[in-house]
């Protein structure tokens, strides 16, 4: 339906986009006892680590492995074994997964090649599980990234199955990078709820959650357990949320048989429905459990109730494609209407489907300058729109990554049938929140005459 | 009830400007048109509410409710008449009765204080002092209150002697239009008069809607002096008795004023209404006719024709890209007084259908004009009960339902598409310009997506093809971490009558496997089920298949 946009320009005004290796990192930081691991200058690690760190308001353990002028040109191997010996010593993680960089990209090292090479060599490595995510950072942005880690541990770990084997109980949930650890605590919710057990991949949602646990032990602080994920073998069905999530889910029906389904949005009533239905047939629960029956109920009421300040309203909104797609088809199914949709990588199908005339591949400078000239009423984006919001006098719904001027971003929820009712809930309270008071003048009517005005004097006793 | 009040009622029943009234018996026509309400049965404002709501859009005035918490507390900042100056009239300023004040009769003292504490704190053109039930059955005084604060602290404190049990809204209404006349109306003299003054009676400018309008009037250098009470500064009101001309706009509701206003100052009115296009223009040429009639230049005429003809062809053009969104849906209109017909010739005209209209606190010229309209009175109704209403959305089919916010939940519970057309609502629909508004508000709420998704069956309306039989629980319940039971069995669930006979989800959360249909009747488990725990290769095509992902998000 819509089409892509590239804008003929040189310049890029204002980033939209995090990096791919950003991605990454996160993907692992939603593995237990991790580390993610930069191959890359001191500094790509740095400005990463302060956008994680802003955004989740936590102590986040991303090393380098401090590439040096001399290193990068004879070769960065060297560095991959030290970083990996110094991090055992330090944190004995259970997990280190390594993400490129554009630096050693360019170089172009077989990083591949070279990590099984010392693995082989490295026999005391043997209890630290090592991955490796090519991620440079010239290719897509943060969505792509995560999409390549989360490929990479399943290769790596899902071992490879000729029949099937299934525990009829348990389902794969592989979460995209759009969701939120309250986004995908919501989904397991919902999944648990039919009799079922979810095997999340990556799980932020005990890792990032926000919360004060007694030990500090450099790793990740929750997540997927190593040892669980090559059960994702045995797993009845996968959940693949998310269109970036489509690979990873590929790869385990590839190697182990198990059937997935995509689901490009579990946010507004039919998503939620589709995933429902879903969950109905692999559980075999024709009549669900009251709390989701009545959660839907209230969505409808929602609906019903923020329809008065969706409808016909000019929505301007930039972020990765799955979040893009997901809000704004929730609120073009409300009758809201996409002006301006600006998005990070044209690596996927989504932006076919988007609800609007186009789609642009570019940043915030694009974003603004569109909203403007398209008289959008409110923009979606996340922290970075202040700016535009701020000079476009319009209110900003913060969405996506990085939210670093609210706190609680990791405890906002916008799928299932309750995330979408607060997303409802947010988007019409914040167009309430915009109070014009109307004046003759807005219909072109000349102002009152001052003589009819009362003129104060100082009252007598 | 003093002697004072009762016959101000009694006199502003006798209404000569009220066909209604005059219509009557000679001996009926006394006891006034007092509907008895039913207890149990009745639904509106009071007294008090309706002199409030008429008042109100005065912006500069101190409004101050003498009463218990609850006339004010419950009541304020409800309304969305709109202001170009001050935001005074926003202010809930209240006595807050109490008890003790009730029982030791301090309530004439306590308003003195409140009326000296807000003339200090706000200094007002005046301060209006709103009776209620409690102060009028103690017997306070609000008069002679009133008097006294006037003369001490040379601000105009006016009593508004409506107590809510007197009667309905309406009469409310009118005793304030009464309290205006007696107290506000000739007090101030505009620095100059002209030809061209009007009087706006029965306007509140809710949204701005007498913003719409006045666009048309400044062309036509018509000028807006008296105004009751759209955007009114307290001198307009005071100034009344110096326009040229008043036009009525809310039906019936401050008749009273506009027949006095002739009565004592010569000042003819009309009744007219700037909902609908024809409305609209034809409220213009009499406003315009009857300025002339007395002294304004007769090109006036001319200037007014050719301003509605400009005005008109503009406003077609301008809804004409709504037709095809519009065209064929079906409006059910619940509204009353002269919005029952005003706005359905441009709904028809754009290829609406009207199913029906109430004629609630409609005169008889108002159904005379619904007949008129419609092409007969089968599409008339009076007040409809919720439930029935409720049957009648969701029976005949209409589209939109076009009505106040008491019977908002009615269509929305109906997923039934709502458009607010009274007092309560968000946007102007006045003038030639207000109906590209009210029908950009219809376009929006029929044809929003929404309703379409609201209305499909929910994953459970339809059955299962296929059963499951999922081996028991494991672990410990994630929410509880009461562990599953070593003697929990599988489960098995069959789509259709089985799942009938055991609530699945019973089976399914119960930790210790017990409810299990392997325990219930043989016969609900159908033999076609895979009686292996693990799935055959060909239940497993059946599964949602990852060749298929869901188009329909």
């Amino acid at each position: 339906m819509a089409k892509l946009i590239h804008p003929r320009r040189a310049l890029s005004t204002n980033p939209l986009k995090s990096s791919a290796p950003l991605g990454a990192a996160l993907v692992y930081l939603g593995i237990a006892r991790a580390i993610p691991l930069f191959h890359g200058s001191q500094g790509c690690t740095a400005f990463a680590m302060v956008h994680l760190v802003r955004h989740f308001k936590e102590a986040v353990p991303l090393q380098t492995t401090a590439m040096n002028e001399v290193s990068t040109i004879l070769g960065g191997a060297d560095q991959i074994e030290e970083a990996i010996e110094n991090l055992r010593k330090k944190a004995a993680p259970d997990f280190i997964g390594i993400a490129s960089t554009a630096l050693t990209e360019t170089r172009g090292e077989d990083v591949p090649g070279e990590l099984k090479l010392i693995l082989r060599r490295r026999a005391d490595f043997a209890d630290t599980q090592v991955v490796y995510a090519s991620t440079p950072d010239f290719d897509g942005g943060m969505q792509d990234g995560w999409a390549r880690a989360v490929e990479a541990i399943v290769t790596a770990l899902v071992p490879e199955m000729t029949e099937r084997d299934s525990d009829l109980r348990q389902v794969n949930l592989l979460c995209g990078s759009h969701l939120t650890p309250a986004d995908i605590e919501e989904l397991v919710r919902l999944i648990r709820a039919f009799g079922l057990e979810p095997l999340v991949l990556p799980d932020i949602s005990t890792s990032l959650d926000g919360h004060v646990s007694d030990d500090w032990s450099g790793c990740s602080q929750g997540g997927t357990p190593v040892a669980r994920i090559p059960d994702a073998a045995r797993s009845a069905f996968t959940l693949a949320i998310g269109e970036q999530m489509r690979g990873a889910a590929q790869i385990i029906e590839d190697r182990a048989l198990v059937p997935y389904r995509v689901f490009q949005s579990v946010t507004g009533l039919k998503p939620v429905d589709a995933l429902v239905r879903t969950l109905m047939g692999l559980s075999g629960v024709q009549d669900p459990p009251p709390s989701v029956k009545r959660d839907r109920a209230r969505l409808l009421d929602a609906a019903l109730d923020a329809h008065f300040h969706t409808g016909g309203v000019k929505v301007a909104i930039a972020a990765d494609p799955d979040l893009m797609f997901a809000l704004g088809t929730a609120l073009a199914s409300m009758g809201a209407e996409i002006v301006t949709a600006v998005t990070t990588t044209p690596h996927t199908p989504l932006i076919d489907r988007m609800p609007c005339e186009q789609v642009i591949l570019g940043d915030l400078g694009d974003f603004e300058r569109q909203a403007a000239e398209a008289g959008a009423q409110l923009l979606i984006t996340h922290s970075h729109g202040r700016h535009a919001a701020h000079r476009l006098h319009l209110p900003l719904l913060r969405a996506g990554f990085p939210i670093f001027d609210r706190i609680g971003a990791q405890d906002v929820c916008r799928t299932g049938y309750r995330g979408s009712r607060a997303f409802l809930y947010e988007f019409a309270n914040l167009m309430q929140a915009q109070h014009h008071r109307a004046t003759p003048q807005d219909f072109g009517a000349a102002p009152i005459p001052e003589e009819f005005d009362h003129d104060p004097q100082p009252t007598r006793h | 009830m003093s002697d004072a009040l009762k016959s101000k009622i009694a006199d502003v029943f006798d209404e000569p400007g009220c066909d209604h009234n005059v219509n009557k018996e000679e001996r009926q026509r006394k006891k006034g048109c007092a509907k008895p309400l039913t207890p149990g049965a009745a639904a509106g404002g009071c007294a008090f509410d309706g002199a409030k709501i008429a008042l109100q859009p005065i912006v500069d005035v101190a409004h101050l409710v003498h009463a218990p918490l609850a006339c004010e507390g419950n009541g304020w900042d409800n309304r969305g008449a709109a202001s170009s100056g001050s935001e005074r009239y926003r202010t809930g300023f209240t006595t807050d009765l109490t008890e003790l004040d009730i029982v030791m009769g301090h309530g004439e003292r306590k308003l003195y204080r409140a009326l000296r504490e807000v003339i200090e704190a706000e200094q007002p053109p005046a301060v209006f002092v709103y009776a209620t039930c409690v102060p009028a059955l103690i017997g306070d005084d609000i008069h002679a209150v009133c008097k006294a604060a006037t003369q001490t602290f040379g601000t105009p404190c006016i009593p508004v002697n409506a107590p809510g049990f007197v009667g309905s809204k309406n009469l409310g209404n009118k005793l304030a239009g009464e309290a205006m006349l007696d107290h506000v109306i000739g007090t101030v003299e505009p620095a100059e008069t002209t030809p061209y003054d009007i009087n706006i009676v029965g306007d509140y400018n809710l949204s701005g809607e007498l913003w719409q309008v006045k666009p048309l009037l400044d062309r036509l250098g018509i000028r807006i002096l008296g105004s009751l009470a759209a955007d009114a500064r307290y001198k307009q009101v005071a100034m009344m008795h110096r326009a040229k001309v008043t036009m009525m706009v809310c039906s019936k509701a401050l008749i009273n004023v506009a027949r006095k206003l002739e009565e004592r100052y010569g000042i003819p009115y009309f009744e007219g209404s700037f909902y609908g296009i024809s409305d609209t223009s034809e409220a213009l040429r009499t406003m315009c006719r009857m300025l002339v009639e007395r002294g304004a230049d007769a090109a006036l005429l001319d200037r007014c024709e050719a301003l509605i003809a400009e005005e008109e062809a503009a406003i077609w053009a301008q809804l004409e890209p709504f037709r095809p969104r519009v065209a064929g849906r079906r409006v059910l209109l619940y509204t009353g007084g002269h919005k029952s017909w005003s706005v359905v010739a441009a709904l028809q005209e754009l290829g609406m259908e009207v199913i029906g209209t109430s004629v609630r606190k409609a005169t008889e010229e108002d159904k005379g004009r619904v007949v008129e309209i419609m092409g007969d009175d089968k599409h008339m109704f009076d007040n409809m009960a919720p439930k029935d209403m409720y049957r009648l959305l969701k029976e005949a089919g209409a589209d939109l339902l076009m009505s106040g916010g008491r019977s908002q939940f009615v269509a929305l519970k109906a997923k039934m598409p709502w458009v607010d057309v009274n007092q309560e609502k968000h946007e102007p629909y006045a003038g030639y310009m207000g109906m590209v508004d009210l029908l950009r508000a219809i376009d929006r709420a029929v044809n929003n997506p929404m309703w379409e998704e609201l209305r499909s069956p929910a994953p459970w309306d339809t059955p299962l093809e296929q059963g499951a039989i999922l081996p028991a629980h494991r672990g410990a319940c994630p929410v509880t971490g009461v562990p599953a039971a070593a003697t929990a069995r599988p489960v098995t669930y069959a789509p259709g009558e089985a799942a009938g006979d055991l609530p699945p989800h019973a089976a399914t959360v119960m930790p210790n496997g017990a409810a299990s249909l392997a325990e219930a009747p043989p016969s609900s488990v159908t033999p076609s089920f895979p009686t292996s725990p693990t799935l055959s290769p060909a239940a497993l095509s059946a599964l949602p298949s990852s060749t298929t992902d869901f188009e329909d998000c």
